[in-house]
Protein backbone atom coordinates (compact mmCIF):
# COMPACT_ATOMS: atom_id res chain seq x y z
CA UNK A 1 0.00 0.00 0.00
CA UNK A 2 3.18 2.15 0.86
CA UNK A 3 4.28 1.41 -2.19
CA UNK A 4 1.13 2.85 -3.87
CA UNK A 5 1.19 5.99 -2.86
CA UNK A 6 4.72 6.80 -3.15
CA UNK A 7 4.09 6.02 -7.01
CA UNK A 8 0.96 8.18 -6.57
CA UNK A 9 2.27 10.74 -4.88
CA UNK A 10 5.69 11.10 -7.17
CA UNK A 11 4.33 10.41 -10.37
CA UNK A 12 1.95 13.76 -9.83
CA UNK A 13 3.96 15.82 -8.39
CA UNK A 14 7.82 14.96 -8.60
CA UNK A 15 8.61 13.15 -11.86
CA UNK A 16 5.23 15.15 -13.48
CA UNK A 17 4.68 13.53 -17.27
CA UNK A 18 4.48 16.91 -18.10
CA UNK A 19 7.35 19.36 -16.04
CA UNK A 20 9.93 16.39 -15.36
CA UNK A 21 9.76 14.07 -18.80
CA UNK A 22 8.20 16.71 -21.91
CA UNK A 23 5.82 14.21 -22.60
CA UNK A 24 2.36 15.53 -24.08
CA UNK A 25 3.70 19.39 -24.51
CA UNK A 26 1.75 19.53 -27.78
CA UNK A 27 -1.23 19.42 -26.28
CA UNK A 28 0.04 20.71 -23.30
CA UNK A 29 0.59 24.08 -25.43
CA UNK A 30 -2.14 23.66 -27.51
CA UNK A 31 -5.07 23.33 -25.45
CA UNK A 32 -3.84 25.13 -22.19
CA UNK A 33 -5.09 28.36 -23.87
CA UNK A 34 -8.60 28.05 -21.70
CA UNK A 35 -9.64 26.32 -18.73
CA UNK A 36 -12.93 24.36 -19.75
CA UNK A 37 -10.86 23.11 -22.58
CA UNK A 38 -8.19 21.87 -20.69
CA UNK A 39 -10.63 20.01 -18.07
CA UNK A 40 -11.58 18.19 -20.99
CA UNK A 41 -8.85 17.42 -22.34
CA UNK A 42 -7.33 16.54 -18.51
CA UNK A 43 -10.14 14.10 -17.75
CA UNK A 44 -9.92 12.62 -21.18
CA UNK A 45 -6.38 11.93 -21.21
CA UNK A 46 -6.54 10.66 -17.66
CA UNK A 47 -9.47 8.05 -18.88
CA UNK A 48 -7.74 6.65 -21.81
CA UNK A 49 -4.16 6.23 -20.03
CA UNK A 50 -5.26 4.60 -17.05
CA UNK A 51 -7.05 1.73 -19.48
CA UNK A 52 -4.22 2.21 -21.63
CA UNK A 53 -1.60 1.50 -19.28
CA UNK A 54 -3.75 -1.29 -17.94
CA UNK A 55 -4.07 -3.02 -21.00
CA UNK A 56 -0.67 -2.73 -22.44
CA UNK A 57 0.59 -4.31 -18.93
CA UNK A 58 -1.45 -7.30 -19.36
CA UNK A 59 -0.32 -7.52 -23.69
CA UNK A 60 3.47 -7.27 -22.76
CA UNK A 61 3.38 -9.74 -19.64
CA UNK A 62 1.18 -12.25 -21.05
CA UNK A 63 2.14 -12.04 -24.83
CA UNK A 64 5.10 -10.39 -25.70
CA UNK A 65 7.41 -11.73 -22.65
CA UNK A 66 6.01 -15.40 -22.98
CA UNK A 67 7.01 -15.77 -26.74
CA UNK A 68 10.05 -13.54 -26.58
CA UNK A 69 8.23 -10.67 -29.03
CA UNK A 70 9.91 -7.70 -27.36
CA UNK A 71 10.80 -6.52 -30.84
CA UNK A 72 6.80 -6.10 -31.62
CA UNK A 73 6.39 -3.83 -28.39
CA UNK A 74 6.29 -0.33 -29.84
CA UNK A 75 3.75 -1.45 -32.44
CA UNK A 76 1.90 -3.25 -30.55
CA UNK A 77 1.37 -0.61 -28.15
CA UNK A 78 0.60 2.03 -30.62
CA UNK A 79 -1.84 -0.28 -31.83
CA UNK A 80 -3.76 -0.82 -28.47
CA UNK A 81 -3.59 3.14 -28.06
CA UNK A 82 -5.02 4.07 -31.24
CA UNK A 83 -8.06 1.38 -31.02
CA UNK A 84 -8.03 2.23 -27.57
CA UNK A 85 -8.90 5.79 -28.39
CA UNK A 86 -11.29 4.97 -31.09
CA UNK A 87 -13.47 2.59 -28.87
CA UNK A 88 -13.52 4.44 -26.22
CA UNK A 89 -15.05 7.32 -28.76
CA UNK A 90 -17.52 5.00 -30.22
CA UNK A 91 -18.27 3.78 -26.44
CA UNK A 92 -18.95 7.26 -24.80
CA UNK A 93 -20.66 8.44 -28.21
CA UNK A 94 -23.54 5.41 -27.91
CA UNK A 95 -23.66 5.37 -24.55
CA UNK A 96 -22.99 9.11 -22.82
CA UNK A 97 -23.89 11.72 -25.49
CA UNK A 98 -22.99 14.62 -22.66
CA UNK A 99 -19.74 13.08 -21.63
CA UNK A 100 -19.00 12.48 -25.77
CA UNK A 101 -19.85 16.59 -25.97
CA UNK A 102 -17.22 17.43 -23.82
CA UNK A 103 -14.80 15.35 -24.46
CA UNK A 104 -15.31 14.33 -28.07
CA UNK A 105 -13.22 16.86 -29.88
CA UNK A 106 -9.81 15.90 -27.71
CA UNK A 107 -10.42 11.68 -27.96
CA UNK A 108 -8.72 11.22 -31.65
CA UNK A 109 -5.92 13.94 -30.75
CA UNK A 110 -5.07 11.55 -27.96
CA UNK A 111 -3.23 8.93 -30.12
CA UNK A 112 -0.33 10.72 -31.08
CA UNK A 113 -0.25 12.08 -26.90
CA UNK A 114 3.47 11.33 -26.66
CA UNK A 115 1.94 10.88 -22.76
CA UNK A 116 0.54 7.93 -23.58
CA UNK A 117 2.64 6.15 -25.36
CA UNK A 118 5.59 7.40 -23.08
CA UNK A 119 3.57 6.17 -20.07
CA UNK A 120 3.11 2.71 -20.85
CA UNK A 121 7.05 2.42 -21.84
CA UNK A 122 8.02 3.60 -18.27
CA UNK A 123 5.82 0.80 -17.22
CA UNK A 124 7.86 -1.71 -18.89
CA UNK A 125 11.20 0.06 -18.22
CA UNK A 126 10.12 0.18 -14.39
CA UNK A 127 8.99 -3.04 -14.62
CA UNK A 128 5.83 -1.99 -12.18
CA UNK A 129 3.82 -4.67 -11.48
CA UNK A 130 -0.17 -5.39 -12.53
CA UNK A 131 -1.83 -2.93 -9.58
CA UNK A 132 1.63 -0.37 -9.68
CA UNK A 133 0.57 0.16 -13.16
CA UNK A 134 -2.72 0.41 -12.99
CA UNK A 135 -2.62 3.23 -10.21
CA UNK A 136 0.54 4.98 -12.22
CA UNK A 137 -1.22 5.20 -15.39
CA UNK A 138 -4.27 7.22 -13.14
CA UNK A 139 -1.41 8.93 -11.48
CA UNK A 140 0.42 9.85 -14.59
CA UNK A 141 -3.39 11.17 -15.75
CA UNK A 142 -4.15 13.26 -12.81
CA UNK A 143 -0.67 14.91 -12.85
CA UNK A 144 -1.27 15.68 -16.65
CA UNK A 145 -4.42 17.55 -16.07
CA UNK A 146 -2.95 19.26 -12.60
CA UNK A 147 -0.57 20.81 -14.82
CA UNK A 148 -2.70 21.59 -17.88
CA UNK A 149 -5.08 23.42 -15.14
CA UNK A 150 -2.69 25.62 -13.39
CA UNK A 151 -1.46 26.80 -17.24
CA UNK A 152 -4.64 27.05 -18.32
CA UNK A 153 -5.15 29.72 -15.57
CA UNK A 154 -2.13 31.57 -15.45
CA UNK A 155 -2.53 32.17 -19.30
CA UNK A 156 -6.19 33.35 -19.09
CA UNK A 157 -4.72 35.77 -16.65
CA UNK A 158 -1.87 36.72 -19.18
CA UNK A 159 -4.02 37.72 -21.84
CA UNK A 160 -4.39 40.85 -19.44
CA UNK A 161 -0.78 41.52 -19.54
CA UNK A 162 1.34 43.57 -22.27
CA UNK A 163 3.96 40.97 -23.41
CA UNK A 164 6.59 41.94 -26.02
CA UNK A 165 5.34 41.97 -28.98
CA UNK A 166 8.11 39.23 -30.43
CA UNK A 167 7.27 37.24 -27.09
CA UNK A 168 3.65 36.62 -27.86
CA UNK A 169 2.23 33.10 -28.43
CA UNK A 170 4.64 30.27 -27.87
CA UNK A 171 7.44 31.92 -26.18
CA UNK A 172 5.68 33.18 -23.08
CA UNK A 173 4.08 30.37 -22.87
CA UNK A 174 7.55 28.19 -23.26
CA UNK A 175 8.69 30.48 -20.53
CA UNK A 176 5.74 30.38 -18.22
CA UNK A 177 6.39 26.15 -18.80
CA UNK A 178 9.93 26.50 -17.93
CA UNK A 179 9.22 29.05 -14.29
CA UNK A 180 6.34 26.19 -13.61
CA UNK A 181 8.88 23.22 -14.16
CA UNK A 182 10.97 24.97 -11.54
CA UNK A 183 8.09 25.75 -9.14
CA UNK A 184 7.93 21.85 -9.14
CA UNK A 185 11.46 20.94 -8.37
CA UNK A 186 10.69 22.07 -5.53
CA UNK A 187 8.96 18.67 -4.21
CA UNK A 188 11.89 16.56 -4.82
CA UNK A 189 12.73 16.58 -1.37
CA UNK A 190 9.09 15.57 -0.24
CA UNK A 191 9.28 11.97 -0.08
CA UNK A 192 12.93 11.82 1.61
CA UNK A 193 11.69 13.18 4.48
CA UNK B 1 14.15 23.03 -54.41
CA UNK B 2 10.83 24.94 -52.75
CA UNK B 3 10.07 21.49 -51.18
CA UNK B 4 13.70 21.32 -49.37
CA UNK B 5 14.51 24.44 -48.38
CA UNK B 6 11.20 25.33 -46.82
CA UNK B 7 11.97 23.25 -43.81
CA UNK B 8 15.00 24.36 -43.63
CA UNK B 9 14.10 27.42 -42.67
CA UNK B 10 10.36 28.87 -43.19
CA UNK B 11 8.47 26.39 -41.96
CA UNK B 12 11.06 25.23 -39.66
CA UNK B 13 9.35 22.17 -38.15
CA UNK B 14 10.92 23.33 -34.10
CA UNK B 15 11.09 26.95 -34.16
CA UNK B 16 7.76 28.02 -36.80
CA UNK B 17 5.48 25.10 -36.10
CA UNK B 18 6.49 23.77 -32.85
CA UNK B 19 6.10 20.35 -33.94
CA UNK B 20 7.95 17.36 -32.24
CA UNK B 21 8.37 19.11 -28.46
CA UNK B 22 9.08 16.04 -26.85
CA UNK B 23 12.66 15.29 -27.79
CA UNK B 24 13.50 18.40 -28.35
CA UNK B 25 12.77 19.73 -24.88
CA UNK B 26 13.90 16.22 -23.68
CA UNK B 27 17.04 14.93 -25.50
CA UNK B 28 18.69 18.24 -25.52
CA UNK B 29 20.84 18.24 -22.44
CA UNK B 30 23.97 18.02 -24.72
CA UNK B 31 25.09 18.66 -28.29
CA UNK B 32 25.78 14.94 -28.63
CA UNK B 33 21.61 13.49 -27.84
CA UNK B 34 20.29 16.00 -29.88
CA UNK B 35 22.90 15.24 -33.08
CA UNK B 36 22.10 11.76 -32.60
CA UNK B 37 18.22 12.69 -32.35
CA UNK B 38 18.39 14.37 -35.47
CA UNK B 39 20.05 11.26 -37.32
CA UNK B 40 17.06 8.85 -36.34
CA UNK B 41 13.94 11.92 -37.15
CA UNK B 42 15.98 12.15 -40.79
CA UNK B 43 16.08 8.30 -41.07
CA UNK B 44 12.57 7.75 -39.62
CA UNK B 45 11.27 10.49 -41.64
CA UNK B 46 12.65 9.94 -44.91
CA UNK B 47 11.95 6.20 -45.13
CA UNK B 48 8.25 6.65 -43.89
CA UNK B 49 7.31 9.57 -45.97
CA UNK B 50 8.76 7.16 -49.33
CA UNK B 51 6.34 4.30 -48.41
CA UNK B 52 3.87 6.78 -48.01
CA UNK B 53 4.17 8.60 -50.92
CA UNK B 54 4.38 4.99 -52.81
CA UNK B 55 1.18 3.84 -51.09
CA UNK B 56 -1.13 6.94 -51.21
CA UNK B 57 -3.09 5.26 -53.82
CA UNK B 58 -3.69 1.85 -52.19
CA UNK B 59 -4.18 3.16 -48.17
CA UNK B 60 -8.34 3.38 -47.51
CA UNK B 61 -8.58 6.85 -46.23
CA UNK B 62 -10.65 5.99 -43.32
CA UNK B 63 -7.54 3.79 -41.78
CA UNK B 64 -5.01 5.92 -43.26
CA UNK B 65 -3.30 7.61 -39.72
CA UNK B 66 -3.36 4.05 -38.27
CA UNK B 67 -1.38 2.35 -41.28
CA UNK B 68 1.34 5.59 -40.98
CA UNK B 69 1.06 5.01 -37.31
CA UNK B 70 2.38 1.43 -38.24
CA UNK B 71 4.63 1.78 -41.27
CA UNK B 72 6.58 4.95 -38.79
CA UNK B 73 6.52 2.43 -35.61
CA UNK B 74 8.58 -0.03 -37.88
CA UNK B 75 11.28 2.15 -39.07
CA UNK B 76 11.40 3.24 -35.48
CA UNK B 77 11.94 -0.68 -34.20
CA UNK B 78 14.62 -0.78 -36.87
CA UNK B 79 16.39 2.35 -35.58
CA UNK B 80 16.14 1.40 -31.75
CA UNK B 81 17.48 -1.76 -32.83
CA UNK B 82 20.92 -0.08 -34.22
CA UNK B 83 21.62 2.03 -32.25
CA UNK B 84 20.90 -0.34 -28.89
CA UNK B 85 23.68 -2.66 -31.04
CA UNK B 86 26.23 -0.38 -32.27
CA UNK B 87 25.82 2.88 -30.03
CA UNK B 88 24.82 1.95 -26.43
CA UNK B 89 25.73 4.83 -24.59
CA UNK B 90 23.63 6.78 -27.05
CA UNK B 91 20.79 4.78 -26.51
CA UNK B 92 20.93 4.77 -22.76
CA UNK B 93 21.11 8.48 -23.06
CA UNK B 94 17.60 8.81 -25.05
CA UNK B 95 15.85 6.43 -23.13
CA UNK B 96 11.99 6.51 -23.52
CA UNK B 97 12.81 8.82 -26.45
CA UNK B 98 13.70 7.18 -29.09
CA UNK B 99 10.57 4.97 -29.25
CA UNK B 100 8.77 8.26 -28.65
CA UNK B 101 9.63 9.17 -32.59
CA UNK B 102 6.77 7.24 -33.41
CA UNK B 103 4.36 9.90 -31.93
CA UNK B 104 6.71 12.89 -32.77
CA UNK B 105 3.74 14.81 -34.45
CA UNK B 106 6.67 16.13 -37.13
CA UNK B 107 6.73 12.75 -38.89
CA UNK B 108 3.27 12.14 -38.67
CA UNK B 109 2.39 15.91 -39.92
CA UNK B 110 4.65 15.33 -42.71
CA UNK B 111 3.17 11.90 -44.18
CA UNK B 112 -0.25 13.27 -43.40
CA UNK B 113 0.14 17.24 -45.04
CA UNK B 114 2.65 15.93 -47.63
CA UNK B 115 3.96 12.45 -48.87
CA UNK B 116 0.30 11.43 -48.66
CA UNK B 117 -0.19 13.85 -51.35
CA UNK B 118 2.63 14.19 -53.80
CA UNK B 119 4.57 12.19 -55.74
CA UNK B 120 7.59 10.27 -54.32
CA UNK B 121 11.21 12.58 -54.93
CA UNK B 122 8.79 15.46 -53.85
CA UNK B 123 7.77 14.26 -50.96
CA UNK B 124 11.79 12.80 -50.68
CA UNK B 125 13.38 16.56 -50.39
CA UNK B 126 10.23 17.84 -47.95
CA UNK B 127 11.34 14.95 -45.44
CA UNK B 128 14.89 15.73 -46.09
CA UNK B 129 14.58 19.26 -45.66
CA UNK B 130 12.09 19.29 -42.31
CA UNK B 131 14.72 16.53 -41.18
CA UNK B 132 17.38 18.64 -41.50
CA UNK B 133 15.60 21.49 -40.38
CA UNK B 134 14.80 19.55 -37.46
CA UNK B 135 18.74 18.59 -36.86
CA UNK B 136 19.78 22.03 -36.57
CA UNK B 137 17.32 23.03 -34.51
CA UNK B 138 18.28 20.72 -31.92
CA UNK B 139 21.71 21.31 -32.35
CA UNK B 140 21.41 24.93 -31.49
CA UNK B 141 18.78 24.39 -28.55
CA UNK B 142 21.62 21.53 -27.24
CA UNK B 143 24.82 23.39 -27.45
CA UNK B 144 23.54 26.23 -26.07
CA UNK B 145 22.14 24.11 -22.81
CA UNK B 146 25.02 22.01 -22.85
CA UNK B 147 27.95 25.09 -22.68
CA UNK B 148 25.92 27.20 -20.16
CA UNK B 149 24.79 24.34 -18.02
CA UNK B 150 28.15 21.98 -18.21
CA UNK B 151 31.09 24.53 -20.15
CA UNK B 152 31.54 22.40 -23.03
CA UNK B 153 29.88 21.63 -26.64
CA UNK B 154 30.07 18.37 -28.03
CA UNK B 155 32.27 17.24 -25.01
CA UNK B 156 35.12 20.23 -25.57
CA UNK B 157 35.54 22.37 -22.92
CA UNK B 158 34.15 25.87 -24.24
CA UNK B 159 34.10 28.29 -21.46
CA UNK B 160 37.21 28.73 -18.70
CA UNK B 161 36.86 26.82 -15.61
CA UNK B 162 36.08 30.14 -13.24
CA UNK B 163 32.90 30.07 -14.73
CA UNK B 164 30.09 28.50 -12.64
CA UNK B 165 27.92 26.10 -14.38
CA UNK B 166 24.16 26.92 -14.31
CA UNK B 167 22.99 23.58 -13.85
CA UNK B 168 19.23 25.14 -14.31
CA UNK B 169 20.39 24.82 -18.05
CA UNK B 170 20.26 21.06 -18.06
CA UNK B 171 17.59 20.51 -16.16
CA UNK B 172 13.65 20.21 -17.73
CA UNK B 173 12.81 23.96 -16.61
CA UNK B 174 16.39 25.09 -18.48
CA UNK B 175 15.09 23.28 -21.91
CA UNK B 176 11.66 25.44 -21.37
CA UNK B 177 13.52 28.57 -21.25
CA UNK B 178 16.13 28.23 -23.83
CA UNK B 179 13.42 27.05 -26.77
CA UNK B 180 10.78 30.08 -25.28
CA UNK B 181 13.93 32.53 -26.01
CA UNK B 182 14.97 30.84 -29.35
CA UNK B 183 11.74 30.96 -30.97
CA UNK B 184 11.55 34.61 -29.72
CA UNK B 185 14.49 35.46 -30.94
CA UNK B 186 13.52 33.77 -34.19
CA UNK B 187 9.76 36.16 -34.49
CA UNK B 188 12.72 39.05 -33.81
CA UNK B 189 14.43 37.88 -36.86
CA UNK B 190 11.55 37.51 -38.96
CA UNK B 191 9.75 41.16 -38.25
CA UNK B 192 12.73 42.63 -39.90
Amino acid sequence: MKELLVIFISTILINNLVLAYFLGICPFLGVSGKLASSFGMGMAVTFVMTLSTTICWLIYNLLLVPFNLYFLQYVVFILVIASLVQMVEMFVRKFSPMLYNALGIYLPLITTNCAILGAALFMVSRNYGFIESVVFGFSGGLGFSLVLLIMAGIREDLKFCDVPRVFRGAPITLITAGLLAMVFLAFTGLLNG
Amino acid sequence: MKEFTRGLWYEHPTFRQLLGMCPTLAVTTSAVNGLSMGAAVIFVLFFSSLIVSLMKNVVPAQVRIAVYTVIIAAFVTLVDIFFKAYIPDVSKNLGPYLPLIIVNCIILGRCEAFASKMPVIKSLKDALGMGLGFTWGLFLLSSIRELLGNRTILGYQILPAGYDPLIIMILPAGAFLTLGFLVALMNRIEQR
